[in-house]
Order: structure tokens, then C-alpha cells, then sequence
């Protein structure tokens, strides 16, 4: 220590690399902690095997995390053989047989994404590094679903995406680990187009609020695409932040731009105050350019229906799935889910759970958890029986092709949950786009599958 | 003040020794607690950084700033843009996001600076909430707003271009071949947080530490004494926003992924909590604060119904539902509600934080010896 400064200097620079080179050896101990090389993360070894579920327990999507995590808890009791075995007696081809996963008790951990991207990849990577998570599933935003996706892939993690509806998931994001059963705002548009000009004609001037993140940007891009086709000019679209809850800044402008739609690029709490709001202030009420004012959610579920109340009446949008489909895998699973829970699911609980199944199957079918043989198991995969007809896992983008629901508020509805009528049901080869679509955000490399 | 008393060399030497054996040894340790995992420990070393720097500024010369997430948020995109066009090597990231940190600290704490006390934490988190504002909105282009800024693979980066580096896995930090994730991300947090915690060592132990304090006890005697303090405040406040700067571009080093709720003042809000909770103007304790709010939010917001059923699994059936209708409320999506009421209790209790109640201990035991 050198005397000049005594008084307030005490650790000098040589102190310090002593210090450090003490410290070196130190660190050299705990280099033993580093993971030593599986053959694949998270290989179970015991008598159990474990999922992850990653839902919004918090923040503009949590009711629809909630029902997620019903589902899961539902798929978890059917995979294991418990309860009375849901779309596992409808599912087709399936190898599932009551008893876990290739002879494993399927446990789950939960953690919640805020809908926030850091939160999800933190509680992602919680699940993962501290709980052995073999796979991680669930999310209700295509924010998220991106980030999580993207985190798992570099982990060697399977990602079973919840509800994600942005192109981008499975477009120029899409990754090797990563798989959509959800459809996406392409084929929304591609099913909304032709019944948007059948009740409201061609000649429209359309304004678009938009959720100011990937889906929202999505979902408008989709349905201007669609709707300028038919002949329909876009007046504005205006961009409003995830958390808006007053939206009264945003809809009187509206009233004064001369259009004559509006469609809300909103989807949960947002929709629920979007369009309450909208109605309140008595856009569906007016009449311009000779024509009722009219509102389209191109995105539509039950939960939100129920949330916005009378407002939903009369108006159009598409949906993944519907309870009221009378199909066997839909009947079986809300039977199941009602008697577990006292009410019928939501379309984010059916992709959910079907998800769960499906990537257990692959599971089975493969007779393995190692990643590289569960993607080879669905890619490509063909099945029936879970909801939505015949669906067939893309190999080239992982992305699942089957038919979409067109549906409205029902006018007269007879329960708090009977809510929606399916309108139409768009054929899958109607929705369908081909994997060489030349647009930046349908381009993307799923990267490979490593094998250690 | 004590934490500004001259102490031997020696003491200081034992502690920058244990301090370094602690932090290295964390994967060890953190098994006792549940928290011997990489993302957690990284959490630690990362947050324990932004609450020292934090408590440069706020423990020595009383000067409550509540806008320390804009600097965060900064470094965070500075470090992911210094990805995207110049290298995935963290080095130049660290670097441009302290230069960059540090200039924004300096304008901001330029103009701040000219208020004192309540006038001067409202000063800042206005500036903090503008950011946060304009990363949403107008700054878009350079933030991706809402869904964040990521690293993609057909980004320049003109110096991994230029030497041949080819990145084959994943997009990650890469320090000259390591990859920047797990535990070799964690050490190269826990060797910054090491250099931190010396550079804080050696402000408290200077008479540069001594002048801040001068501040802090009575600016105006120090003014009559010939001093002018606002130089010595906007240097300590650079440097503190700098160490925020640089556990923001921590976090993007570990985890490509840069995104504006970083900079909402709930992020200020929290190392606030960190700071009080582990003790104001003490060296350990923020970083003690820090690693007890990241232990919260991460391991007890991951206890669910069915980890509670387990751990009651010991007791009669109806007592063990009873013992987790009580215990429900206050972990899973309630970790809040427990967080508070330590918060509270450390307040009232202990007003010097955690440091304090050590102290306390200390004492006791010292004096049951005697």
C-alpha cells in the first residue's frame, strides 16, 4: 500500500490482481456445475417426464391464459390416463395409450409471461435450466410466442406455440424447435374476404386500429391485402399500444375520416375495450357514403365475446374453434373440460390442449423425447379428430393447415357462453398458401435440428 | 457514516477476497436455496451491478433518482445494435453501451442536477418515462417497439464479417468462441460485477467518496468551504448511469433481446426497493436487496398449487389443505404480496435495511461473548 494516500486508499491496483488471481482459482471449483453433455436437454431419467407451461397469468391476456392452463392441467390428466380420456378416444392416428409418455408419468411446471417477451423467455428459461422442462408450450401473443420460440430453438427445446396468430411465427420466424397448431391472419383474411363482400359489398373505405406489435402489424397487412383485393380502399390505419385502455383518443378521429368500417386489429382486453367503446360512441349507429357504419374483429374468441357483452351482436370475424362445433373431437373434449370445470372451453384452451396431445403422440409415435426424432414425427403429420377435420402439420414451416371458422356475435344468444355463430366454414384448400409465397414476412429458414 | 471510514488495506482486501469467492461460488451455494441456476445467478450478477451504481449516486450523496431505467433500457439497445452491425462479441457492446449511457447520463443529469430533492427525482423520471414514450412511438425504427429488438442472422456485422466469424448455432453472444449463455454467460457477468463492485470500493474509499458524503450531510457548509459541488454530483451520477448502462447491455449479452419495458419506472421503482431493502450507503447491501427481490419474483412466483400440495404432503388431509388455503395467497402470481410485507417489516424494523439487522447480529453475538 503505498503511504501518499493511506488515508483513504486502501485495496491499490496489485491488491486487486492479487485478489483476482485468488478469485481465478476459485472460480475454477464451480466449473464442475457446468451441464456435462446429455445426449439431448432434459433427457428424463426417472420414472416421469416434464412440460412446461408458459401462459400469461398477468397483463392484457390473462383470461386467456387461465383457460390454457385448464387445458393443460385436462391434457396432463388424459395423457396420464386419468379422467375420461378426451379427444384421446377421437384423436386419429393415435398411439397414446392412457399410460404417460413411452412409459413415463407426465408432471408439468407452470410459469407466467406477462406478455412481455423478457418475462416469458426468464420463465422459459427457468422451466428449462432449473425444472427440466423437456418442452415449453402455451402463450396468447405472437410477441412472445417469437421470442419463446426462438429462445427453445437455441436451447435444443421443443416449443409448442399456444395462441400466436401473427404470419410470423411460422413465417419469417418460424424455427426448426417450433410448431403452430393455430391458424394465422393469412388465412383469416383469405376466409373473412369473401363474406366481408358478401354482406357489406365492394365498395368500402375501411380504417384500421391496430395492437402496435408483430400481430397487429400482421393481422392489418393481412386484411388490407384481402379486402383491397375485393376492391375496398384503406382510409388509415393507426397503431395504439398494448396497454391502451381508453381507446376514446383513438375512435373519434374515426368518426370524422369519412370511412365507413372499422376494423379492430385488437384481440383480448383490447378488443373488449376497443370495440365497447366504438359502440358507445355510436359508430355502428351512423350511416356514411349511403351505407350503415360497420365493425369487423378479424380475430374473434368466446372469452372476449363475453367480455365485450351486447357490443359482439352482429359482428363478423374469424376463429380457430368454436364449442358449439357439433364434430366428435369437439364434443369430447367439451364434455370433459365442462364437467371439470362448470363451463365450455375457449379457442386458446382447444389449441392448447391439443397441442399437448399432439406433441405427446409424436412423443409415443417416435418412442423417444429426443427433439430431432419428435420433429421428424410431425412434420408433416397427418390427423383428424381433434376439432377442426383432417390437419396436416407443413413440414416447410411447421404451420398446421385445416379449415377456418367465419362467425358473428349472435343476435339471441341463450347462455353467457353461447355467444358465436359459425357463419361459415372456410374448406383448408381455400386458406391454404403455397410455401413460396415471395413476401418478407412469409420467407424464413427453419435452421436444424442438433444432434449432439 | 461509516461506510466511508478509512479501514485498513487489509480489510479491504479480505472483503474484495471473500466478495470475489462468494460470487464465483454462487452455482455452489445457490443449491442450498433453490437457486443454482444459470438464468437466476446471471439475474443476480446483473441487477446486484445496477443496484451498486445505483446506490453511488443515492447512497453517498442522498440524491434519489427515479429514472435509472432510461440508462438501463439504453445499454440494452445500444449492446444489441452493437450486435446487429458491428460483432457479436460482447466487448464493443460493454463498451458503446457505457460511452452511450454515459452520455445520456450527462445530459440528463446536467439538466436534473440543478434541482435537489424531490424536484430532482421528478426531473428524472420524467426523462425516463420520455424515453420509455419514445421507444414505443417515434423511435420505433430503432427500438422495434412493442415486440423488441432482436438479433436476426441477416444483420451486417461488419467486424465478424470482415475476420471470417461465422456464427453456425444459434444467435448468441459469442466471447471470442464462448458462447454467452448458461454459466460461462453468468461468470462473464460475475467478472464485471466483481470489477464494479472494486470501482465502488474505491469511490467510497477516495476523497472523491468523501466530498459526496460532504454533500450529502450539508451541501451548503460544503459550498462555505470553498467547494463547488455541482462537478462532483454529475460525475457521480455519470458513473452511476454508466453502471446502469452497463447491467443493460448485461442482460442483451446473456439474452439477445432489447425491449422498451426496461425503461418503465416500475424498473426505477425497483432498484429503489433494491437499495432500501438491502441498506442505503452500505457496499453488500443493494446487491443484497437485488438478489433478494430477483429470488422472489423468480423462484416464489414459480410455486403453484401442486408444489404446495407436496410440501404439505406430510401433514392429515384437511390440515394440508387448510395450510395451503393460507400460503396460497402469498406465492405463485401473489410473490408481491409476500415481497411487501418483508419490505414493510424491513422498514419499520431495520430502517438501515438488511445490512443494519446484520449489524444487530453481530453485535449480540459479540456481546454474549463478553
Amino acid at each position: 500500500m503505498s503511504d501518499d494516500i493511506k488515508t483513504y486508499s486502501t485495496l491499490s491496483r496489485r491488491g486487486f490482481l492479487k485478489t483476482s488471481v485468488a478469485g481465478a482459482v476459485a472460480a475454477s471449483a464451480p466449473m464442475f456445475f457446468v451441464k456435462n453433455a446429455h445426449a439431448f436437454t432434459n433427457e428424463p431419467k426417472g420414472s416421469t417426464v416434464t412440460f412446461g407451461f408458459n401462459v400469461p397469468q398477468t397483463g392484457p391476456y390473462a383470461e386467456e391464459g387461465a383457460d390454457e392452463l385448464r387445458a393443460y392441467e385436462l391434457a396432463v390428466k388424459h395423457i396420464n390416463g386419468e379422467g375420461d380420456g378426451g379427444m384421446l378416444n377421437t384423436m386419429k392416428p393415435v398411439s397414446l395409450k392412457g399410460d404417460g409418455v413411452n412409459g413415463k408419468k407426465v408432471i408439468f411446471v407452470t410459469g407466467d409471461t406477462q406478455t412481455k417477451s423478457p418475462a416469458a423467455r426468464a420463465s422459459a428459461k427457468r422451466m428449462i435450466e432449473r425444472d427440466g422442462a423437456i418442452m415449453i408450450t402455451g402463450g396468447s401473443s405472437s410477441g412472445v410466442a417469437v421470442a419463446v420460440q426462438s429462445l427453445c430453438h437455441e436451447q435444443g427445446v421443443i416449443f409448442m406455440a399456444g395462441l400466436t396468430h401473427a404470419v410470423d411465427t411460422t413465417g419469417k420466424d418460424r424455427r426448426r424447435y417450433g410448431f403452430r397448431h393455430f391458424f394465422n391472419t393469412e388465412m383469416s383474411g383469405a376466409a373473412l374476404a369473401p363474406i366481408l363482400e358478401s354482406e357489406f359489398g365492394n365498395q368500402r373505405l375501411a380504417y384500421h386500429l391496430t395492437a402496435d406489435y408483430n400481430w397487429g402489424w400482421s393481422q392489418e397487412g393481412s386484411i388490407k391485402k384481402h379486402t383491397e383485393a375485393l376492391g375496398w380502399q384503406t382510409r388509415a390505419a393507426v397503431r395504439t399500444p398494448l396497454k391502451e385502455v381508453d381507446f376514446s383518443q383513438y375512435i373519434t378521429p374515426v368518426l370524422n375520416s369519412g370511412a365507413d368500417v372499422l376494423v379492430l386489429n385488437h384481440y383480448g382486453k383490447n378488443m373488449v375495450d376497443s370495440l365497447t367503446q366504438s359502440v358507445q360512441f355510436g359508430l355502428r349507429d351512423k350511416q356514411v357514403n349511403g351505407q350503415d357504419f360497420q365493425i369487423v374483429v378479424p380475430l374473434f374468441s368466446r372469452l372476449m365475446a363475453r367480455g365485450a357483452g351486447d357490443s359482439i351482436k352482429g359482428i363478423y370475424g374469424s376463429t380457430n374453434w368454436n364449442w358449439s362445433l357439433q364434430d366428435k373431437g369437439s364434443e369430447a373434449f367439451v364434455k370433459s373440460f365442462g364437467s371439470e370445470y362448470g363451463f365450455p372451453p375457449s379457442q386458446a384452451a382447444h389449441t392448447c390442449y391439443v397441442q399437448a396431445l399432439l406433441y405427446a403422440d409424436a412423443c409415443q409415435r417416435a418412442g423417444t423425447f429426443h427433439p430431432c426424432d419428435v420433429i421428424a414425427a410431425l412434420e408433416g403429420h397427418q390427423f383428424d379428430g381433434m376439432g377442426n377435420g383432417p390437419v396436416e402439420y407443413r413440414a416447410e414451416d411447421h404451420q398446421c393447415f385445416k379449415d377456418v371458422l367465419v362467425v358473428k356475435g349472435k343476435e339471441a344468444s341463450s347462455s353467457e357462453f353461447d355467444l358465436l355463430e359459425v357463419v361459415e366454414v372456410t374448406p383448408r384448400a381455400k386458406v391454404e398458401y403455397p410455401t413460396t409465397m415471395q413476401d418478407a414476412n412469409y420467407v424464413g429458414d427453419l435452421g436444424s435440428c442438433r444432434r449432439v | 457514516m461509516e461506510a466511508i471510514n478509512p479501514s485498513s488495506g487489509r480489510k479491504d482486501n479480505l472483503t474484495m477476497i471473500a466478495f470475489t469467492v462468494v460470487v464465483l461460488t454462487a452455482p455452489l451455494w445457490g443449491k442450498l436455496i433453490g437457486a443454482d441456476y444459470p438464468d437466476l445467478l446471471q439475474r443476480f450478477a446483473i441487477f446486484g451491478l445496477f443496484a451498486i451504481g445505483f446506490n453511488l449516486l443515492f447512497g453517498l450523496t442522498g440524491y434519489l433518482s427515479f429514472g435509472h431505467a432510461a440508462f438501463l433500457g439504453i445499454g440494452s439497445y445500444t449492446a444489441a445494435w452493437s450486435f446487429k452491425l458491428l460483432s457479436m462479441n460482447p466487448i464493443p457492446a460493454v463498451i458503446f453501451a457505457l460511452l452511450l449511457s454515459g452520455l445520456f447520463a450527462a445530459v440528463i443529469g446536467y439538466v436534473s442536477l440543478k434541482r435537489t430533492g424531490i424536484y430532482f427525482a421528478i426531473l428524472t423520471l420524467a426523462f425516463a418515462q420520455m424515453s420509455y414514450n419514445l421507444a414505443y412511438s417515434v423511435l420505433t425504427p430503432i427500438t422495434n417497439g412493442e415486440t423488441g429488438l432482436r438479433v436476426l442472422r441477416d444483420d451486417p456485422r461488419i467486424i465478424d464479417t470482415a475476420l471470417g466469424v461465422e456464427i453456425q448455432g444459434p444467435l448468441l453472444g459469442s466471447f471470442f468462441g464462448i458462447e454467452m449463455t448458461g454459466y460461462s454467460g453468468f461468470y462473464f457477468c460475475a467478472v464485471m460485477l466483481i470489477a464494479g463492485f472494486y470501482v465502488a470500493l474505491r469511490v467510497f474509499r477516495s476523497p472523491f467518496g468523501m466530498k459526496l458524503a460532504a454533500i450529502k450531510s450539508n451541501q451548503t457548509r460544503m459550498e462555505y468551504t470553498g467547494y463547488n459541488p455541482k462537478p462532483y454530483l454529475l460525475a457521480i451520477f455519470i458513473i452511476s448511469g454508466m453502471y446502469a448502462g452497463l447491467a443493460g447491455a448485461l442482460m442483451v449479452i446473456v439474452d439477445p433481446l432489447a425491449g422498451a419495458e426496461r425503461m418503465q419506472w416500475t424498473v426505477s421503482g425497483e432498484v429503489v426497493l433494491m437499495t432500501i431493502l438491502g441498506g442505503v450507503g452500505t457496499l453488500v447491501g443493494p446487491l443484497l436487496g437485488a438478489a433478494i427481490i430477483k429470488y422472489f419474483e423468480n423462484i416464489f412466483s414459480a410455486i403453484n398449487e401442486s408444489v404446495l400440495l407436496a410440501t404439505f404432503d406430510f401433514l392429515p388431509e384437511g390440515l394440508q389443505e387448510f395450510m395451503v388455503t393460507i400460503v396460497h395467497p402469498f406465492v405463485g402470481g401473489g410473490w408481491h404480496l409476500t415481497l411487501g410485507i418483508l419490505f414493510m417489516s424491513v422498514i419499520i424494523f431495520m430502517p438501515g435495511g438488511i445490512m443494519e439487522g446484520i449489524r444487530h447480529l453481530t453485535d449480540w453475538i459479540r456481546r454474549r461473548k463478553e
